[in-house]
């Protein structure tokens, strides 16, 4: 495989802070035109892993390629091909929101038109407003709009929607969707598996600094933790569960035996986030007696 | 787009956006005025100052060491906080991942500083001329060594500023650390005390900073002839201003290249 044939590629990538591996080995590739989620809970590396990839880290060892150029020597070339949505901003917001984009479009060659991106993201009745006055959820979309002004070839979502409402991630959704409709490559972090679930082809995920799991949104955690659960009380009224690929079956087998209606019945079909937790467990466990240390 | 536009793209928004921050306009546009303000209130009843034969009111003394304070405010004190905060709060680092050259992004800072420092000297001017009755020079020589000590004074304070700016931890800390330095500097460089009662040791320890350069040449310019018996030495040693001037702008261009990072690497 050539560099180019990935927009993102990840070789044994390692980060060390002091006697911390921060990032220890990760390995991935993102394909053009594609939404990779990297899922992992807080301090596992995602950001670090992110950050290099951005340019704004440098790492410790491994190979990274990023639309065909290191992030560690990208130019302002390499970066107006980026588009960039940090995890946290806390900047004085003294401009209005259109000003703020019309202000970053006139960094880019070919920039989005910026009462389309407003209206894209939902702003346009603050587009007059001062950011600093702005809600949490507002500033945020604030962020996604400056990510997109510049008709990124390729996105990277640090949690782009914590602190969203509902309505306003669903409306975030479809704004991605648009951008991967036209071709974007987007690399997202969240600790929404819906969102990851709805948005992304492929997920990593990322847990004490190693990958553990990566594959398609309905490979990853492998075909045993997709099995469905089929849960009910017992006469006694003791909660009993059984994974089956037959869980009609089971339920007919249960009404037969109980002779009425089960109480409490349910059937499961594991959610991307049922699996994600199952794995991101099964790390901890292993790892249990080097991370207390740490 | 060349750096050059988006250099002036650059100061459109941070002039926009300093005008929009009361607390920088306060400390930095405005301080000047209030203190000639108050300086001349409390001191005119003492009438009028100097060496026999050159006298002038109070505020006409005050007004050369106000344009050089307003300079070293609208340079140094801004940029040094305006810097650490937009460290600190996430601006340089959004902007770092943004095609801008940090070159356009200088030529914002020390073109806003330009815009407003520019503004506030012929504000105190036509404030003096106006509400203090100040008799200003006509000679156009004055008004040569006026501008050439006023830009090179301006972008040799904006170059420190940046450097400066390196300092403070934290964008909390930054007023914290560059407020009492700035006013230290002021107290010993003849802005706020008449430069002449100052103890020849200080007066020697002021002259190591480039504000009491920048006030120096600035009371050349206002101040009547015989003034000069009042300065080090006698004289009024423009070449002497130039040259310390001169060397602050190589000192802080050095620094700011030096210590200048879009963020703090891998804090």
């Amino acid at each position: 495989m050539t560099t180019n044939d990935a927009a993102v590629q990840v070789r044994d990538l390692r980060k060390t802070y002091g006697q911390k591996n921060a990032v220890d080995g990760v390995s991935f590739d993102i394909r053009p035109g594609e939404t990779f989620a990297l899922l992992g809970p807080n301090g596992a590396g995602k950001s670090t892993t992110i950050e290099i990839l951005e340019g704004y880290r440098s790492r410790t060892g491994g190979e990274v390629s990023v639309l065909g150029t290191d992030p560690a020597k990208g130019g302002l070339d390499w970066k107006a091909r980026l588009g960039i949505v940090l995890q946290s901003t806390g900047e004085t917001g003294l401009v209005t929101v259109a000003e703020q984009l019309r202000h970053f479009a006139g960094f880019y060659q070919n920039p989005r038109d910026v009462d389309e991106v407003i209206a894209a993201v939902g702003l346009e009745p603050q587009a007059k407003t001062r950011i600093a006055k702005l809600s949490g959820g507002q500033q945020r979309r604030v962020d996604v709009a400056l990510g997109i002004i510049g008709r990124p070839e390729l996105l990277f979502l640090d949690e782009p929607t914590t602190g969203f409402d509902p309505e306003a991630r669903r409306q975030f959704w479809q704004v991605i969707r648009g951008l991967k409709a036209e071709g974007t490559t987007i690399l997202l972090t969240t600790h929404y598996l819906d969102e990851a679930a709805q948005l992304a082809d492929r997920a990593g995920v990322i847990a004490g600094g190693r990958l553990v799991d990566i594959g398609g949104i309905d490979e990853i955690g492998g075909a045993d933790a997709r099995v469905p659960l089929v849960r009910w009380r017992d006469r006694d009224g003791v909660l009993r569960e059984e994974r089956t690929d037959e869980p009609g079956r089971v339920v007919a087998s249960v009404v037969a035996s109980l002779g009425s209606e089960p109480a409490d019945l349910e059937v499961i079909r594991p959610s991307l986030e049922d699996i994600y937790l199952q794995l991101v467990r099964s790390v901890d466990a292993a790892a249990q007696p080097e991370e207390v240390l740490a | 787009m060349s750096m050059a536009t988006l250099g002036a793209s650059r100061i459109g928004y941070e002039t926009k956006t300093y005008f929009r921050s009361p607390d920088t306009l306060f400390f930095t546009f405005l301080f000047p005025f209030v203190m000639l303000a108050i300086f001349t209130a409390a001191f005119s009843a003492q009438g009028e100052v100097g060496p026999p034969g050159s006298q002038v009111s109070v505020g006409a003394y005050y007004l050369p060491g106000m344009i050089a304070a307003g300079i070293l405010l609208t340079g140094v004190q801004n940029l040094a906080v305006d810097i650490a905060m937009e460290k600190s709060n996430g601006t340089l680092k959004r902007l770092g991942g943004t095609p801008l050259s940090p070159i356009s992004y200088f030529l914002g800072k020390i073109g806003q500083v330009f815009v407003t420092g520019t503004l506030q000297a012929g504000l105190l001017i036509l404030a003096g001329w106006l509400v203090l009755g100040i008799e200003l020079p006509t000679e156009p020589e004055k008004w040569f060594t006026f501008g050439w000590v006023f830009v090179l004074g301006l972008v040799t304070c904006a170059l420190v500023g940046i450097a400066l700016s390196a300092l403070p931890r934290s964008g909390k800390s930054a007023t914290a650390v560059v407020i009492p330095m700035v006013l230290l500097l002021q107290f010993i460089s003849g802005v706020y005390l008449q430069w002449n009662m100052l103890p020849s040791w200080l007066q020697d320890i002021a002259s190591l900073f480039p504000l009491k350069w920048i006030a120096q040449g600035m009371r050349y310019v206002f101040l009547p002839e015989g003034w000069e018996t009042l300065e080090q030495n006698g004289s009024w040693n423009l070449p002497g201003v130039a040259i310390a001037l001169g060397i602050w702008l190589v000192v802080g261009l050095v620094l700011s290249r030096v210590t200048f990072r879009w963020i703090r690497r891998d804090a």
